[in-house]
């Protein structure tokens, strides 16, 4: 069972200038010169307006480049720089040493993933899978060009719009016990993107996309732990998506009975 | 050597390269596409933009309107044929876009919504709240999933172009997860890798914003035009320069200095107005926004932080909680993650920084460079509509309607043309491996990639900054000749195949520096203040005003091979706005008026 995430605490208001050291431990590996993943310690002097990912970057400047992650935008955005932060999956970007010191903190590459070297883990089953639940309108009404913008309500905007926040960083994926047994499970955030387009009042797809939600690699991998939408760092509830869509895939099971054209309209 | 034979191939995945695959792909979809980016798409910098995309909306508003206060932000540097069809375009792709899920925020009564941004005369800021290049980003990226003829190689580093019969025919590439070289060849070939900010110390950019497709351009001989001119944005956080958009002014925020007067009237921006109000005050452009900032350093008038350094106040309190959750979500929060700040409680302290590059690699309105076959779209590109300071939300709707230019203009080229002589181009692919494999083998070097970088954006900052002037320009030329020099001493940690971050950062930092002598020597040969460029030298200060007799042109930087770039000049087109003196604010409104008047 993962652990609770704890949030951390918003301190260190106005980055004081005062330098301190911290220890930062990193599970390092090479595939062409290593068999197993090792730890290295290295000690990092940082100020209080340093994230881990700046640590992770200072380590990598002045101490060894070989150390390998993926990074970008720096403002949690782009997704990129997910890492198990004292066993936890979080933003390096947007984690704070501050925050762990005076402790030692721990860094890995996300758990439940292939690691291709150091931190770097191997995307592309992700990747997959997003491609594989239609990410995109299929049009209910197709409407040309000429004919301007189609109309959304507030109430239509609201029904999809949290799920469309999603920056596919896999903290989720990390966090998920189900994707660790049973890595063909579609997952949380490729679940939630599904059901972005199901929502979407432009869209017609639905019928289309609900094989896979109640296929075996579908929502009923889900055990409702609920981890990933504690991790998740744009509250995006890709666990409410999932379990939304349980239901939706248990009424169209039972509309294929009822109804001689099959299920969810 | 993996060989990939595409018929279009296109460099960078951010919002310009994905509109530009759908592009081909819905205009021919028998055309092999290979879209090549150093990252996953979603991860391209397009994502970080946050205000929105410019497209004439309103019935209010008008091409004409649009036009001219481009052509105006730009002081008077822009390709006016390009900017019309640009102002033309832009509501019809973000119509498109729209039909293709873009989540854009909207009216009660369900249509979309637009908002003022700087230097915009009417409210035409399309918008998803302040996560506009998110949405855009995803939007675009999740509908090119649809189109089987696009191949991705996500993750492969560009290194070269393929250059044969005096045409681009491909590209060569890391792929980053095993070190080894692909070679792709197509009959077009388009550049959309994004700025060059990087080459700064404090800038709003992503780690994977170093240029590359400009030094890739530049070295097979194509003009980097306009390098000069590097946009300041007003509103950044200290330290790490990440971006508090502008949409934060557009929403009616408050920029103030230590005294908490809202200084921008004392800068042509005044008088004062309670409300937001298009033109005037904190919706002036982003240039003259973060000069007067520069002005008010010089004063004394900032406020001083030990670690912050200069700062000033962007103060939000008044608009309240539930507005700015709604309309700035993402600002809300990063001000409490990396600053500890409500924003609804305090002012946020924010200071200039490196944001956007205006110039880029020369190309004609078809988006087509000198080099027949090699197109450029986004920011990596010059294609004439920002001029010397380009208006906020114009390059978000760049990306949409040049990157549908180029894929149409490319699917014309791949149709046409013969298929190369791949013997040759396999040739060229393996000399260009042996030369990078060069960079990760060579022992004996003292330099680290880290050191040089530092030096470099340290250099950058001092040398081209807001305000300018020739002695810290030419010791700025001065120090990157020594740092060309330094690269070759160069010595990397990590030796090995499989994701070699520390070798592709070396190779970025290679495109980097060629880039920077652009910016650089561009920049001390223009001998006047324009737009983004401004001087505060010359006899009797006369580098401070704009020069129509001798700079109403673009500057063209050449590569040449161990020195310093040859800088040449080029005519700027002009259709129906001459040049005009460029006034902001209540001045501003009385020149518009001036000119309807002189036209009925």
């Amino acid at each position: 069972m993962a652990p609770p995430v704890k949030r951390q605490t918003r301190k260190g208001k106005h980055p004081m200038s005062e330098q301190k050291i911290i220890e930062i431990e990193v599970l390092r590996y090479k595939p062409e010169s290593d068999q197993a993943p090792h730890s290295e310690v290295y000690k990092v002097p940082f100020t209080d307006d340093m994230s881990v990912l700046q640590g992770v970057q200072y380590i990598k400047d002045n101490f060894d480049g070989s150390l390998t992650f993926r990074w970008s935008c720096r403002m949690a955005i782009c997704g990129s720089c997910g890492m198990m932060i004292n066993g936890i999956p979080k933003l390096s970007c947007e984690s704070f040493l501050r925050d762990y010191y005076p402790n030692r903190i721990t860094i890995e590459a996300l758990a439940n993933f292939p690691i291709e070297k150091d931190l770097v883990v191997d995307l592309s089953g992700f990747i997959e899978k997003l491609e594989a639940i239609q990410p995109y309108i299929i049009p209910k009404e197709p409407r040309t060009l000429e004919q301007g913008e189609y109309i959304q309500t507030p109430e239509q905007f609201s029904q999809y719009i949290q799920f469309t926040s999603c920056i596919n960083c896999t903290l989720c994926y990390a966090a998920c016990p189900q994707v660790g047994l049973n890595p063909d499970f579609i997952g949380p955030a490729a679940m939630a993107l599904l059901h972005r387009y199901n929502m979407d009042s432009r869209d017609g797809g639905q019928a289309q996309r609900m094989e896979l939600v109640a296929s075996e690699e579908g929502v009923y991998n889900c055990s409702a732990v609920g981890y990933c939408s504690e991790v998740c760092p744009k509250h995006v509830d890709p666990g409410n998506a999932v379990n939304v869509n349980k239901i939706n895939a248990a009424k169209d099971y039972f509309l294929r009975f009822l109804s001689p054209k099959g299920g969810a309209q | 050597m993996e060989i990939y034979k595409a018929d279009v191939v296109i460099v960078g995945g951010g919002g310009a390269g994905l509109r530009a695959a759908i592009a081909v792909a819905e205009s021919d979809p028998s055309l092999k596409i290979a879209l090549v980016s150093k990252v996953y798409p979603m991860r391209s910098h397009t994502v970080a933009a946050e205000g929105g995309a410019a497209g004439v909306k309103r019935p209010d508003d008008s091409f004409d309107y649009h036009f001219h206060d481009t052509v105006g932000g730009g002081d008077w540097l822009c390709e006016q044929d390009v900017v019309e069809y640009f102002v033309k375009q832009a509501p019809v792709e973000l119509t498109q876009l729209e039909h293709w899920g873009c989540p854009w925020s909207r009216t009660a009564d369900g249509h979309v919504n637009v908002r003022p941004f700087g230097g915009m005369k009417i409210q035409r800021t399309w918008f998803a709240a302040d996560k506009s290049g998110f949405h855009i980003l995803h939007t675009l990226f999740q509908t090119s999933i649809k189109y089987p003829s696009i191949k991705r190689f996500d993750e492969y580093f560009v290194v070269d172009l393929l250059e044969d019969e005096g045409r681009c025919q491909g590209v060569v590439a890391i792929e980053m997860a095993t070190g080894e070289f692909t070679m792709i060849e197509g009959k077009s070939v388009i550049l959309a890798t994004g700025g060059a900010g990087r080459v700064f110390r404090e800038s709003t950019l992503g780690g994977i914003v170093t240029g590359d497709g400009m030094a890739l351009a530049f070295r097979h001989g194509v003009a980097l035009r306009d390098m000069e001119f590097v946009q300041y944005h007003p509103t950044c956080m200290p330290i790490t320069g990440l971006l508090f958009t502008e949409a934060c002014r557009g929403e009616g925020g408050y920029l103030v200095n230590k005294d908490g007067y809202r200084y921008l009237q004392d800068y042509g921006l005044g008088p004062l107005q309670d409300k937001p109000k298009n033109k005037y005050m904190e919706l002036g452009p982003r240039d003259r926004l973060s000069q007067a900032f520069w002005y008010e350093q010089q004063k004394g008038r900032t406020i001083e932080h030990p670690v912050m350094g200069s700062v000033v106040h962007l103060d939000l309190r008044h608009l309240g909680e539930a507005y700015l959750r709604e309309r700035l979500p993402l600002i809300y929060e990063m001000a409490e993650t990396f600053m500890g700040i409500d924003p609804a409680k305090e002012p946020i302290p924010v200071r200039a920084g490196v944001h956007y590059t205006m110039g880029g690699v020369r190309v004609a309105g078809n988006c087509e460079s000198s080099l027949p076959g090699l197109f450029a779209i986004g920011e990596c590109a010059s294609v004439g509509i920002h001029g010397a300071n380009r208006l906020g939300s114009n390059s978000l709707t760049e990306l949409l309607v040049f990157g549908k230019v180029a894929g149409d203009e490319a699917v014309k080229k791949a149709q046409s043309l013969p298929p190369g002589n791949s013997a040759t181009l396999l040739k060229q692919a393996q000399a260009a491996e042996q030369r990078v494999l060069a960079l990760k083998t060579k022992t004996g070097g003292t330099e680290r990639v880290a050191t040089i970088r530092k030096e470099m954006v340290k250099s950058m900052e001092d040398g081209c900054g807001i305000f300018r002037v020739a002695e810290t320009m030419q010791a700025n030329c001065d120090k990157l000749a020594e740092l060309r020099e330094r690269f070759k001493n160069i010595n990397l940690d990590d030796k090995t195949s499989v994701w070699n971050t520390d070798w592709l950062s070396a190779i970025e930092l290679d495109y980097q520096l060629d880039v920077a002598q652009a910016m650089a020597h561009s920049a001390i040969n223009r001998t006047e203040s324009r737009g983004a460029h401004q001087r505060l030298d010359g006899p009797d200060g006369a580098y401070k005003v704009r020069d129509d007799v001798n700079f109403l042109k673009h500057s063209d930087a050449f590569y040449v091979p161990g020195s310093a770039p040859r800088i040449t000049y080029g005519d700027v087109k002009i259709t129906k706005s001459p040049p005009e003196v460029r006034v902001y604010g209540a001045a501003g409104e009385k020149a518009d008026q001036e000119r309807k008047a002189s036209h009925v």
